[in-house]
């Protein structure tokens, strides 16, 4: 497998106000093209951090963040971001939301109407083709969190950088995000790497689950491969027994060995 | 971004808050047409006449205090003041022929009601075409906002009339004078609140804009332009509201054509009736400003409501 994303010795140093906060440390991974990656860790060990830091939006104090072979130095369309917040402009329609992403990166090379093709087809995928016209506030946060995704799909990037997008959602809408989120990366075998607290989640979606040690100065404590079948279907896992035991190292790392915070609050 | 540090953006903050609370203020009049419209407009429920009479009866009542209490301190036949009954007729008289002109000194209240109004279109409309740019490049770059920050804090609390003498001497004659005593009055509340809005455009959207990797015209165009718009209206409408403040007390002092000149040669002429007429009329034409302002705004709010 070769390396797609590849993250070489990278240190993390805020300066605050308080000082210097070392927020990363040591962090060493890659990715493969294709391959569904979460990063799981406590509230402040910094993973966000990380995909702020492949998404190009902050830049390390040391160590190299490789994508294809060249050096992220800045955001680009090719390394789409979910935001946790879905982030979409209050005053366009979700057509004008997608289709500001699409007319950056097709602008130059095609058609009026096919944009127009590509943003309805990107908003068709995670089903929200019926609020076109619609402006974010006048739809439900579920529904929001799709148009974000349709538009970092919509601008077909190599990889698709996902903070908590489904954090702020109910179980059940989170649940059925989750599984289209699998059929459409099935569908685009798109490269995934997403920043999650959410057990079941990081288990059911990845190849690979990335746990992050407490912060000041996160590192990878372990990297835990994944090797369930795909497609996944959610009901039948439940009594799997490779899905149980992954599950179970995933919430023995986060609870009993970097469970410190939790018992020190 | 620093907002700590920039002194004004602090001040600013208040007087971001303050126009809604003053908005509150000018739209409780409105209020009787928004809630009598639904009732228009669906045939089908009763009309709600306790919300009608509450909508009403108030503002009513509060006018028939007013006058009430005009009619008590008058009525005694040793008053300087005259009574609300001589005032409406004085009214009537002078609203029969608005646009009448004998010379220079003698025309129609309606003339010097426009001739202000232009005044005020010019001074305000030079300071928005000078305030809002100013106000987005203090807003974007730290350098400028610690350059001006300083400056705007100084100057912004100098009254309108410390600023004639100046005018007068720059310009020598009076109309452009109180021009610019409009102008540099009025310019303030739109830098302040514009440079706030470019402040606090969420660092969520620029993030976007970024891993969109936008050009600055679009990032201009498409994010921090409509991000800013109900602050930049926030700031308008305070500076048209500052402006027509200031344009009395500047054309008491230039003289010519306007309604400060007329309330000054109606006070030479001891015309007591139409100075209070004309109090009316300036409180009128202020309340239509700010309602015109408020409906731009709402027209251009994306904000839901």
């Amino acid at each position: 497998m070769g390396k797609f994303i590849d993250i070489q010795g990278v240190e993390m140093v805020f300066a605050t106000r308080k000082g210097r906060f070392h927020a990363l440390r040591e962090i060493d991974l890659d990715v493969a093209p294709g391959e569904f990656v979460t990063l799981i860790g406590h509230s402040g060990c910094g993973k966000s951090t990380l995909l702020n830091l492949i998404a190009g939006l902050t830049r390390p104090t040391a160590g190299v963040l490789l994508c294809d072979n060249r050096e992220i130095a800045a955001p680009g369309p090719e390394r789409a971001v979910v935001f946790q917040n879905h982030s979409l402009l209050p005053w366009l329609s979700c057509f004008d939301n997608v289709h500001l992403a699409v007319e950056r990166v097709f602008g130059a090379s095609e058609s009026r109407a096919q944009l127009k093709q590509r943003t309805v087809a990107a908003l068709a995928l995670v089903g929200m083709d019926h609020a076109l016209a619609k402006r974010p506030h006048e739809i439900s946060g579920g529904m929001k969190q799709r148009v974000g995704i349709a538009r970092a799909l919509a601008m077909e990037p190599k990889v698709l950088l996902m903070d908590e997008p489904f954090g702020a959602l109910d179980a059940l809408t989170r649940a059925r995000l989750q599984d289209e989120l699998l059929k459409i990366v099935a569908r685009t075998k798109s490269t995934v790497v997403m920043v999650t607290h959410d057990v079941d989640e990081a288990v059911l979606l990845s190849d690979r689950i990335v746990m992050m040690t407490n912060g000041p100065a996160a590192t990878i404590g372990q990297v835990l491969r994944v090797d369930l079948p795909r497609p996944r279907e959610r009901v039948a896992l439940a009594e799997d027994r490779h899905y149980v035991q992954c599950r179970k190292e995933v919430l023995d790392f986060l609870y009993t060995r970097q469970g410190h915070v939790e018992k020190a609050a | 971004m620093n907002s700590a540090t920039f002194n004004p953006a602090a001040r600013a903050a208040a007087t971001s808050e303050a126009p809604r609370v003053a908005a509150a203020a000018p739209t409780a009049p409105a209020v009787p047409a928004r809630a009598a419209a639904p009732v228009v407009r669906a045939p089908r429920p009763p009309i709600d006449w306790r919300g009608l009479w509450l909508a009403v009866l108030p503002p009513v009542a509060g006018l028939g205090l007013l006058l009430g209490i005009w009619a008590l301190g008058t009525a005694g036949s040793g008053s300087s003041l005259p009574t609300p009954a001589a005032t409406f007729e004085a009214a009537l008289k002078l609203f029969s022929d608005p646009f009448y002109q004998n010379g220079p000194n003698d025309q129609g209240i309606g003339w010097n009601v426009l001739y202000s109004l232009q005044r005020v279109g010019v001074g305000f409309g030079l300071a928005a075409a000078v305030g809002i740019p100013l106000g987005f490049l203090i807003g974007r770059f730290d350098f400028v906002g610690r350059m001006f920050g300083p400056l705007i804090s100084l100057l912004k609390p100098v009254s309108p009339l410390a600023w004639l003498p100046i005018g007068l001497l720059v310009f020598k004659r009076a109309d452009p004078a109180a021009i610019w005593t409009i102008f540099i009055c009025s310019i303030w509340p739109m830098v302040v609140n514009t440079a706030v809005g470019v402040q606090r455009v969420p660092q969520d959207y620029l993030n976007v804009a970024r891993v969109l990797n936008l050009s600055e015209w679009k990032v201009i165009t498409r994010i921090l332009f409509p991000a800013v718009l109900p602050y930049m209206l926030t700031g308008v409408r305070l500076s048209v509201g500052t402006a027509w403040l200031v344009i009395v007390a500047a054309e008491m002092l230039t003289g010519g054509v306007g309604i400060g000149f007329w309330v000054w040669d109606e006070w030479n002429n001891l015309n007591v009736k139409h100075i209070i007429v004309a109090i009316f009329v300036i409180g009128i034409v202020g309340l239509a400003l700010e309602q015109l302002l408020i409906a731009i705004a709402r027209r251009f709010s994306w904000e839901d409501r």
